[in-house]
């Protein structure tokens, strides 16, 4: 199956609307599970690995979850571009996409429920909403291993709850996250109070692609940390009200930043609108962070009604397997950014150029 | 500055380890140090940088002091491996390992009892147990105040509620 013709297209991807949009991308709830009776992957035989490969692949793929057709395929059968680009979209971890033959994936049509199947756990099965929609996340993610439970047995133990190949998932298995648009903390420079506060309350804050990765484009990704001793009801709660107060920071850091330093605000808006627009070579970082201040502007009002699914589809397009998508030959870095320059240039064209609001006023 | 270890001495060796992209620095003391092998950097154990400093070393106390077995006999998952990966081997090691892991768990989670959800095959043995008790319970009550007719009726209602949780 060809990765490429079962995604949506990155504007169709863009378009999904949620709730708390401008400040959360996404939500993500994940449950780890393994099979009873059959090493973890990490540690299992090869004949044993594949084994619960096949069968988990035949079970998870004719969930009703998954809907009629989903996208099931091992992953010794994607090249690195297909891994690359499911990495890209979110959709698999990138502990994942370095994986080969007895590993795989199933993907439904909507991109809403995502498995993997022998990553470190046997199952790595999420959820995936738009905004901020951690409990109808969850919900999905719930109903799918009830329906899986049925058919497969699970590692469940009556003191460590379901048992997983690390110790730092036992129990629910569960991991809630949200991935966040913070600039306006990161401009007010309160982005590492804020961090540290939510270290605190046992949450961890990581950059866009999760685990040891920079927070390039002043995204963020909140989740828990703790999986045993607290009911997932509990932890989709906590992780909910914690958001909800950082989506609280956010807006009034923007405000603030409107109200006592709009020059700054619409200095950094402004460039990068000048940069984008006429750049001919630009790295994928320097992208990142100033499609970040571009989407700011466009939330402020900047930008007249250009609605944000705009930027958020150069977001993805500007990184490297989504320029390389389509073509035949394969690019190097060098001519990449200066592909990503030309995409760029190109697409900023329709946008018109940043017209400051009024401040010491809320933006409507 | 303290060791991150013993907590007690003056750190002297500071380590800065880049595992996976991720920067991870360690102060430690010099008999720190040497106990966890940083100078031979291949030795320094990952399942201490992925779970938390000393995470192996609360392991291998557990289970040098009760003398219980260290390889898993499911799937030969051995205590060294541990703290290699900082991963268990399979659903048996967690019995295998258990008293080192709760120490290990107890600084890592909430809790160490799982308060989740429950997979519904678990759930339905676990109420027939619970009834089972009961009715062995109340059986017990029924012979001791010599109603030997009810303690049939008890005895029948047992058996039956055995076979039922077996074919559940």
């Amino acid at each position: 199956m060809n990765v490429l013709e079962f995604l949506s297209t990155p504007a169709e991807a863009c378009r999904r609307n949620g709730p708390n949009d401008k400040i959360v991308f996404s939500s993500r709830v994940r449950l780890a599970r393994n099979l009873s009776g059959v090493p973890f992957p990490g540690h299992a035989k090869k004949p044993d690995r594949i084994k619960a490969f096949e069968s988990l692949m035949e079970a998870v793929s004719a969930l009703p979850q998954m809907g009629n057709e989903p996208f099931s395929e091992g992953m010794d059968k994607l090249n690195t571009q297909d891994k690359q680009l499911l990495v890209e979209r979110h959709l698999i971890s990138r502990e994942h996409a370095q994986k080969s033959a007895g590993s795989g994936l199933v993907l439904n049509k909507e991109e809403t429920v995502c498995v993997m199947v022998n990553e470190e756990d046997h199952l790595r099965m999420q959820a995936l909403r738009p905004g901020l929609q951690l409990k109808q996340a969850w919900l999905a993610i719930d109903a799918v291993d009830t329906s899986l439970q049925e058919k497969v047995g699970f590692a469940f133990d009556r003191h460590y709850g379901y048992l997983t190949a690390c110790p730092t998932n036992l129990g629910t298995g569960i991991r809630v996250s949200a991935m966040l648009h913070l600039p306006g903390l990161v401009l007010a420079e309160q982005i590492n109070q804020i961090i540290q506060a939510v270290n605190k309350l046992g949450l961890a804050v990581r950059g866009l692609y999760g685990e040891g990765t920079e927070a390039l484009g002043n995204i963020f990704q909140v989740s828990n940390q703790m999986t045993l001793g607290e009911s997932e009801a509990e932890i989709v709660e906590r992780i909910n009200k914690v958001l909800l107060q950082i989506i609280e920071h956010e807006e009034n850091a923007r405000l603030f930043q409107l109200e006592k330093k709009p020059k700054v605000l619409f200095n950094h808006i402004g460039r990068a609108y000048g940069v984008l627009s006429h750049s001919h070579t630009i790295t994928s970082k320097e992208t990142m962070n100033l499609l970040s201040h571009l989407r700011l502007g466009i939330d402020l009002g900047l930008f007249g009604t250009t609605p944000k699914a705009v930027v958020d589809e150069l977001f993805l397009v500007s990184q490297p397997a989504h320029l390389q998508a389509g073509r035949p030959q394969k690019l190097d870095a060098e001519g990449r950014d200066a592909l990503r320059a030309d995409l760029l240039r190109e697409r900023m064209k329709p946008l018109p150029s940043p017209e400051p609001v009024p401040t010491g006023e809320k933006p409507t | 500055m303290q060791c991150h270890v013993c907590k007690k001495a003056e750190a002297t060796v500071h380590l800065t380890q880049i595992v996976e992209n991720q920067v991870k620095k360690v102060d430690l003391c010099e008999a720190c140090a040497k106990e966890k092998g940083v100078n031979d950097p291949t030795g320094f154990s990952l399942a201490d940088l992925l779970l938390g400093l000393g995470a192996s070393q609360k392991m291998e106390e557990a289970t040098t002091a009760s003398g219980t077995e260290s390889t898993c006999p499911a799937c030969g998952f051995t205590q060294a491996d541990f703290k290699k990966t900082g991963r268990l081997g399979c659903s048996e090691c967690y019995q295998v390992f258990a008293e080192g892991l709760e120490a290990l768990l107890k600084g890592m989670h909430k809790g160490t009892q799982h308060k989740g959800k429950v997979p519904a095959g678990v759930k339905r043995a676990a109420a027939g147990r619970s009834q089972i008790d009961k009715l062995e319970a109340d059986l017990k009550a029924a012979i001791a105040r010599e109603d030997f007719e009810k303690a049939a009726a008890l005895r029948d209602a047992i058996k039956n509620a055995r076979t039922e949780s077996q074919t559940a």
